[in-house]
């Protein structure tokens, strides 16, 4: 269906010998709106840049439209950029700034056209009215719309956005986002945008390609980053997860704090090691008489539309998202339906975020302590 | 600005007012005045007789600035296209002569412009000068050494501005260019160029202003006979045609001269920063 665009193919770049890309093989579809994801310093801006030609990586291969392109400039790519800091050229205003890009082509593209192609970009951006004003003496938003226009006014088949947003306060982002998206549909050009905030890539994106340290962690659609988060750092970095260590004992069964529970994943070996990311809204708080597991409550947040609590359980703190307000100090049970587990295989990321492991040792015990009949009892699945 | 500062500004005034003011005010008078102390405006009527020395210094004045922007401008913009460490070194380069006095360094290409002078010699050396069946190849005492010798002086205030602008750009603009399609000539001319304007602005006055004035280089390379403005006004102060009333009148003129053309530049660098305000 999707017809593919651009082919990054075993692409590596190292600067000075220190690897920022590693064998990245990716590929963006036409009239995509596919969204690089990943924390500062990943390789975001540099994935960007190869595709905008302003890199040649140091190994594998670009490709365009089936043509390998490693060695044509930026200025002959079907590629135009929107960058972090906008870059438009203060020495003219709004009109020429859109229109600098037309004045070059050639054939020469006669004044009556480009004064109506940026016209109709300044119509796309909403700034009709601007032509005269300075690029300087508009706000930050302004400038924004200005290099998106400058950008699409040359027709790209790409766009590149290298967090584009990323100046600009939190109401005027949510416009921008819904703005860009409204663009994206309408011009049905392939957008690669660029960010470091999760909530973006989810609400705008047909895809997201979630990065960290230079490799490709997951690629999919938002609801399978977000729901199926392959490994333990996509699942840290999509939203807010608490991650244990766990065992798989048999399929849909997984132990955590030496309990068993109910979960959905299967095709692991028998008693592995495991990941369980249990995200806060999947927790659901029961008097301490039903719950699977019992805890303390050590701190509360209001958050407008709930209350972020964090519960100690055996030494170890867990967040969970509640609507119900549970005061400091108050013993609370839980309860997580199958669906709530998330299990993954261990990944080089366990214990990257938060040390559980320490924990472990002083869990142990009181687990010994107070499930002395549980453990004596194995093979029980609480329900 | 809170009073505190503004008394801090108080001794920069009062050394301008002495230093500064008061001198322009006292040339002025002496500008419009005779020996007697009557007033008169026979200072001005009488220098039409050396409008050919205004002509001659600004014409080479004007030379020397364009070659100190000829030569300035692409070596300022490879130097802020260099490494960090490059840059260094080569910043040094630039700026190194400037801290051997003027006068010395006039002096140094003095022996090296001579009849009998470094150069000739080595013309003679390699057989040159014998094979144009020549004594020498003249060099000091001719405009040309004049503009060499202000060229050389001056080139380091063409240059800094220029790098300074250079070197402050934001690279992504570049970027931006050539991602509009812009070849590396069009990038040039459509936005480094523009956005240098300032530094030029500044490096022309700079160049321009001290060219047009010296008397030093004018002396000592150009032989005195061809005068310029700087060797007419000292002779008027210090010089065997003592004439204090004269020599503050030419003063006047030149600064006025001065003035129009740095305010003609500044147009071209309207509002950039960097440029010298007047
Ligand atoms: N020109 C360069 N020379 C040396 N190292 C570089 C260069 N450009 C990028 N790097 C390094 O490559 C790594 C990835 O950089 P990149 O700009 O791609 O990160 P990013 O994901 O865009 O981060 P951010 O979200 O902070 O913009 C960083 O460690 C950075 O220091
Ligand atoms: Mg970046």
């Amino acid at each position: 269906m999707a017809k593919e665009l651009i082919r990054l193919s075993h692409v590596s770049m190292a600067f000075d010998g220190e690897v920022v890309l590693d064998d990245m093989n990716i590929y963006f579809n036409d009239k995509e709106f596919l969204t690089l994801l990943g924390p500062s310093g990943c390789g975001k801006t540099t994935t960007l840049r190869i595709v905008g030609g302003f890199l040649t990586p140091t190994s594998g291969d670009v490709f365009f439209d089936g043509v390998r392109i490693n060695d044509v400039p930026p200025s002959k790519r079907q590629v135009n950029t929107v960058f972090q800091r906008y870059a438009l050229f203060p020495h003219l205003n709004v009109y020429e700034n859109v229109a600098f890009g037309l004045r070059l082509q050639r054939p020469k593209i006669s004044e009556k056209e480009t004064a109506a192609r940026v016209g109709e970009m300044l119509e796309t951006v909403s700034l009709r009215g601007f032509e005269h004003r300075t690029v300087t003496s508009l706000s930050g938003g302004q400038q924004q719309r200005v290099a998106i226009a400058r950008a699409l006014v040359m027709r790209p088949k790409v766009l590149l956005l290298d967090e584009p947003l990323g100046a600009l306060d939190m109401r005027l982002r949510k416009d921008m986002q819904q703005e860009l998206k409204r663009i994206q549909q309408q011009m049905e050009i392939t957008f690669i945008y660029v960010t470091h905030d999760q909530e973006e890539a989810l609400a705008m994106s047909d895809t997201v390609v979630v990065m960290n340290a230079g490799k490709i962690q997951q690629i999919g659609s938002p609801e399978d980053i977000y729901n199926e988060p392959k490994n333990a750092f996509v699942a840290d970095f999509i939203g807010e997860s608490n991650i244990v260590d766990g065992i798989m004992r048999a399929d849909e069964v997984v132990e955590i704090f030496g309990r068993k529970f109910r979960c959905v994943d299967k095709g692991f070996a028998p008693d592995e090691e495991v990941d369980v990311v249990i995200r806060p809204e999947d927790v659901d708080i029961v008097p301490p008489e039903k719950g699977l597991l019992i805890g303390t409550v050590t701190s509360v947040t209001f958050k407008g539309m709930h209350y972020d609590i964090i519960v100690d359980f055996y030494g170890f703190k867990w967040l969970i998202e509640t609507t119900d307000f549970c005061p400091v100090g108050e013993r609370i049970g839980i309860d997580i339906v199958p669906e709530g587990f998330h299990i993954m295989k261990k990944s080089i990321y366990s214990g990257m975020f938060g040390d559980y492991s320490s924990y472990s040792e002083e869990y142990d015990e009181i687990s010994d302590a107070e499930y002395v009949e549980e453990a004596a009892n194995d093979g029980e699945v609480p329900e | 600005m809170t009073r505190g500062m503004k008394r801090l500004s108080i001794p920069y005034i009062v050394w301008m007012a002495i230093f500064v003011v008061a001198p322009i005010f006292i040339v002025l008078i002496y500008a419009v005045t005779s020996s007697s102390g009557a007033f008169t405006a026979a200072n001005f009527s009488n220098m039409l007789s050396y409008s050919g020395v205004f002509a001659r210094s600004m014409w080479l004045a004007f030379i020397a600035t364009v070659i100190c922007l000829v030569i300035g401008y692409p070596a300022a913009y490879i130097l802020s296209r260099l490494g960090p460490g490059a840059q260094k070194i080569c910043m040094m380069l630039v700026i190194l002569p400037m801290w051997i006095n003027s006068l010395l360094r006039t002096y140094a290409w003095m022996s090296i412009l001579e009849n009998t002078g470094l150069l000739n010699r080595f013309f003679r050396a390699i057989g040159l000068l014998d094979l144009l069946g020549i004594e020498f190849v003249p060099m000091i005492n001719t405009p040309g050494a004049v503009v060499l010798g202000m060229v050389y002086d001056f080139l380091p205030f063409m240059i800094l501005p220029i790098y300074s602008v250079l070197v402050k750009m934001d690279y992504t603009l570049v970027e931006a260019a050539e991602d509009l399609g812009a070849t590396p000539a069009k990038v040039f001319t459509k936005v480094t160029l523009p956005l240098s304007v300032s530094g030029v602005v500044s490096g022309v006055t700079m160049v321009f202003v001290p060219a047009i004035s010296t008397f030093v280089i004018s002396r000592l390379l150009g032989g005195g006979s061809d005068m310029l403005l700087g060797d007419l006004i000292e002779m008027q102060f210090l010089g065997t045609a003592y004439n204090p009333h004269l020599g503050s009148a030419i003063s006047i003129v030149m600064m006025v001269i001065v003035v129009i053309c740095m305010s003609l530049m500044n147009r071209f660098g309207d509002g950039e920063e960097g440029a010298i305000p007047l």
